[in-house]
């Protein structure tokens, strides 16, 4: 890649939206993180911008105690929802964008469109589903969470792979075929490897949705197996809210989230290198 | 094109993904349909045929035309201000600057955190109290001087949903970015530098050549975006709690099933929504399909 | 490839957690439905739970509580299990017509006449609260605590300083704002929707009386008639005087502005008092408190209750928890702690504080009405279109367009013909 001096000056300017956008983005984060560090008493409208009045802190710990047993059923949950939806996705973009058959340009908007169903609508027939069919498997609790998220998670993970999976070229495919592999070979050993910016992308969106979930996790979890979302919604009380707790309590529920987009961000790069086409 | 053993082995792969949706998607939607044309109102199940009753004593609703008009601003608003500083905020990234990880993990951060405490915090900063009470973003334009800027936010009259869009691009611009920037990534170095040889400085490059690349991703997005104003719900309730002004659909049929107990008025709200959906998306997927199709 | 390393490890994770997942408990036990899940609800019901494990010591409390104020996100699981035919064996719900109209109606909590006769509560409850939770003889829940919602909350100081006695008519409150507003003092602290809603019922109570108040419920008063338009533009005036960002206050930023001093009356019920303490204000001190103007003399109640579910899992149990929770020593550790008052009459007063002391005296001394916003007098369905019909009034401030869908609402859902 040619890098001229020229334009590494050039690129400095850069900085001044960049720096301008990131306070729009940090303005929130501040109020998140300085709330969680004051007391209850302190929690006041006027003050907000205020700094607390003593690094404490009683509200992370009080916060950890309460959220960190339910910790584990999110990971219970996340993980194989996010690997499970990404897959397939995975799979199912491969199909509609290379590997059509007949009626598959009908067939997917009709997946699509599951994108757009609002959960509000289906949740009874989804609990008359889960205790009809899932609790008599023993599969209730934490198996059917999982469930919903990979089955309504389908369709994005689809359209995602779908859409990046038509951009590559089909040159790919052919040079593939004359190899002398399959279509599933072809999939193993030529669009898996470069997928790696796709997986990225979904991959964080799914673990964000799943993880972040809550309407799904109250209503298909009892109070054993619910993950950290619920306990994070029941730690805000239901009458009087006590915001500093909460804040601390949302910052630490979202560390394992920022933990995994920097994991995957690296792939950034990688898939940068593992994707340069050589004809 | 296909060999015969390929001809049916793609069906195979996609088959458990249809026949999920078939019952889970569609089956539930007709389940919802025919609730939406009974007369259940209460806690037992009364399929009682009702006709098109609820949708018409919707359309007389003055609260679903509120509705109507707010999921409209939200969103233009949404997506236009989504797509918009996502694709500005990846191209930026995509220069290769010091310290490109540190900005790519702050912008996707806002998606990370729960909508309880998104929704609270934003309520704060777009407070509009004025005089001594001032407070939140208000607060700090006085503070610059940048008093023009102050102004009511969500309380606004007819357009304070705008405010709220405001909040949900801050939590999706990141992953419009990621998507974006995810695109850019797979487009070929010799691509940009052909252009460049050919006398074409940046940013035609970027209008001409890399953007047209990226329909396919900015189809996503428009989709991403565009399931998540149409079903918008948590958000809006963390910052403004149930109020009519800033009232969506999501909302509405919470409220008509799940408080009112009103199950078939509340399963009709949700057939019109995706209903809506349907007339606005199918054929702009169809129509992209057979642009692909025709490349 | 670390892919399938991860991909084998997600198999293993599924496949364990559907072992665990199938090895339920098997022991007595009692699934209790609740929304108090934070600050002083959760701490009252863990002293409950204590009374009750500590005589059931064989039951385990399966505390199954979802936060959401004033339970709706607790309804809505509720409402979907309910109609999966899995219900919780109790759970909580505001005694009235948000239980008789939505879980009696449908046949889904049990008739609890024969608990009441073994355990004495017929003696105990207050008789202005037995037939609020009956319907034809039956009664369906018990009551552990009740709440005062036609309660004034001012700040001493801001009306000591500016001359501005403690109102006690409709008149003298205006009088009151119009002076504190000529002061540049904010007369009254509002917040989102639902508080308007709250205001909205002390006003109609305020104008037109305990007995007119009732009558709106059982369809005796006309919700067309001149009184109550005399009531909805009375509330116009006082909402005119509240702060101009009250839709983006919740009812605690609402109160809080009272302790501050930036406003000088709030309309909310004593569980802002709890609050209040919270934050360290001490009584008549940083609050003082007053029947809403109008309504002196009348207790405008509501009342958290459990109920017995039909079909539930653990029968025995349920009625064990119930038994706690109607019992002296169950609401004398649960209401001091939760900051509310006990539902039966024969609590130990020493246990509470000054406020709540004063409720108890006002309990079995007023009139007892019930509050609409907290699921008394009305079942969810007319609360629900009355509340879309406050939504549009707020906005338009247009009276009779507003009366016009009061009525409507009560032909819908309620009793009008």
């Amino acid at each position: 890649m040619k890098n001229s001096a020229s334009r590494r000056t050039q690129k400095y300017w850069l900085y001044f939206p960049l720096v301008l956008m990131s306070l729009f983005f940090l303005a929130p984060m501040y109020i998140m993180l300085v709330t969680g560090f004051k007391s209850f008493a302190e929690v006041d409208l006027t003050r907000m911008w205020d700094l607390p009045q003593g690094i404490a802190f009683d509200n992370y710990i009080e916060a950890f105690t309460k959220l960190a047993p339910y910790l584990i059923n999110s990971f219970k949950m996340v993980i194989p929802a996010a690997i499970l939806s990404s897959f397939l996705g995975s799979l199912n973009g491969y199909v509609f964008a290379k590997w059509k058959f007949k009626g598959s340009d009908i067939i997917f908007p009709l997946i699509l469109f599951g994108m757009f169903i609002p959960y509000q609508s289906i949740l009874i027939p989804l609990v008359v589903f889960t205790n009809t069919i899932m609790k008599p498997l023993g599969l209730s609790g934490i198996p059917s969470l999982v469930l919903a998220h990979v089955i309504y998670g389908l369709p994005i993970t689809t359209l995602t792979f779908r859409n990046y999976y038509a951009s590559l070229p089909t040159e790919l495919i052919e040079a593939g075929r004359m190899d002398g592999a399959d279509m599933l070979g072809v999939y193993r050993w030529i669009l898996l490897p470069i997928s790696i910016p796709g997986f990225v992308v979904v991959l964080i969106w799914q673990f964000t949705s799943a993880w972040n979930d809550f309407l799904f996790a109250v209503v298909l979890t009892g109070n054993r197996s619910w993950p950290i979302t619920v306990a994070l919604n029941n730690m805000a009380g239901s009458q009087i809210i006590a915001w500093n707790v909460q804040m601390a309590g949302s910052f630490l529920a979202a560390v394992p989230t920022l933990l995994v987009y920097i994991f995957l961000g690296n792939y950034f790069l990688r898939g940068l290198l593992a994707g340069s086409l050589k004809g | 094109m296909t060999k015969n053993k390929d001809r049916y082995l793609n069906l195979l792969l996609v088959s458990p993904s249809i026949l999920a949706v078939a019952i889970f998607v569609y089956g539930f939607i007709a389940w919802s349909i025919r609730v939406s044309m009974s007369q259940w109102k209460g806690l037992t199940a009364d399929y009682t045929f009702v006709g098109f009753a609820n949708y018409i004593s919707l359309f007389n609703d003055p609260r679903f035309l509120v509705d109507i008009r707010n999921t409209v601003i939200f969103t233009l608003v949404f997506v236009i201000g989504s797509i918009s500083l996502g694709f500005f905020l990846a191209v930026i990234l995509d220069q290769g600057l010091r310290g490109e990880a540190f900005f790519r993990a702050l912008f996707l951060f806002p998606m990370a955190i729960s909508y309880i405490v998104t929704g609270v915090v934003w309520r704060w900063l777009m407070n509009p109290a004025e005089g001594d009470r001032i407070s939140g973003f208000n607060l700090l334009f006085s503070m610059l001087h940048l008093d023009f800027l102050i102004n009511k936010w969500h309380t606004t009259v007819t357009w304070g949903i705008a405010a709220i869009a405001l909040a949900a691009i801050w939590q999706m611009a990141g992953y419009i970015m990621a998507l974006y920037l995810a695109g850019l990534r797979s487009v070929p170095e010799e691509l940009r530098e052909a252009s460049r040889i050919d006398g074409a400085n940046e940013l035609q490059i970027y209008r001409y050549v890399i953007l047209p690349i990226l329909t396919p991703v900015s189809l996503s997005a428009i989709i991403i975006l565009g399931h998540i104003s149409l079903k918008v719900f948590d958000l809006i309730i963390a910052i403004a709690g149930k109020q009519y002004p800033l009232d969506v659909p999501a909302i509405y049929m919470w409220q008509t099933t799940f408080d009112g107990l009103f199950y078939g008025r509340g399963a009709a709200i949700g057939t019109l929504l995706l209903l809506s959906v349907a007339i606005l998306i199918i054929p702009y997927i169809r129509y992209t399909l057979k642009n692909e199709a025709q490349q | 490839m670390k892919k399938s390393i991860i991909f084998h490890f997600a198999v293993v994770l599924l496949i364990l957690s559907t072992i665990l997942a199938a090895c339920g408990p098997a022991s007595n036990e009692v699934e209790v439905f609740s929304w108090w899940t934070g600050g002083g609800e959760a701490a009252g019901l863990e002293a409950m739970i204590k009374v009750f494990n500590a005589e059931f010591p064989k039951i385990t409390f399966n505390n199954a509580a979802v936060a959401g104020g004033a339970g709706t996100n607790a309804r809505a699981v509720l409402a979907s299990r309910l109609q999966a035919g899995d219900p919780p064996d109790s759970w909580q719900g505001h005694a009235g017509q948000e239980l008789i109209g939505t879980y009696v109606k449908d046949s889904k909590i049990e008739s609890l006449n024969d608990l009441y006769k073994a355990e004495g509560w017929q003696s105990v409850m207050p008789a202005t609260l037995i037939p609020l939770i009956s319907q034809n003889g039956n009664i369906y829940s018990v009551p552990v605590n009740i709440h005062r919602a036609n309660v004034l909350w001012y700040n001493p100081k801001l009306l000591t300083d500016n001359g501005v006695a403690v109102p006690k008519t409709l008149d003298e409150w205006f009088t009151a704002m119009e002076t504190l507003k000529g002061k540049g003092i904010t007369p009254l602290a509002l917040g989102e929707q639902w508080t308007k809603m709250h205001l909205m019922e002390t006003v109609l109570l305020g104008t037109l009386g305990p007995a007119k108040y009732n009558g709106l419920w059982d369809g005796t008063t006309d919700w067309g008639s001149a009184e109550v338009t005399t009531a909805l533009e009375n509330y116009n005036k006082i909402a005119g005087y509240a702060n101009t960002d009250s839709a983006s206050l919740t009812w605690q930023d609402a109160s809080q502005l009272v302790v501050n001093g930036n406003a000088a009356f709030n309309v909310m019920g004593d569980w802002a008092e709890g609050y209040f303490r919270e934050l360290g204000k001490a009584p008549n001190t940083d609050y003082g408190w007053a029947p809403v103007p109008g309504t002196g003399g009348t207790f405008q109640f509501l009342s958290d209750s459990f109920v017995k579910a039909v079909g539930a899992k653990h029968p025995d149990a349920a009625e064990a928890w119930l038994k706690v929770a109607g019992s002296k020593a169950g609401q004398e550790a649960f209401n001091p702690v939760k900051g509310s008052i006990c539902a039966r009459t024969d609590c130990d007063k020493s246990l509470f504080g000054v406020y709540l002391q004063s409720a108890m005296d006002d309990w079995a001394s007023n009139t007892v009405v019930g509050s609409l916003t907290h699921g008394v007098v009305a079942n969810d369905s007319w609360k629900s279109e009355i509340d879309t019909a406050l939504g549009a009034f707020v906005g338009s401030m247009d009276v009779n367009t507003f009366q016009a869908a009061l009525v409507a609402a009560c032909k819908s859902s309620g009793p009008c013909k």
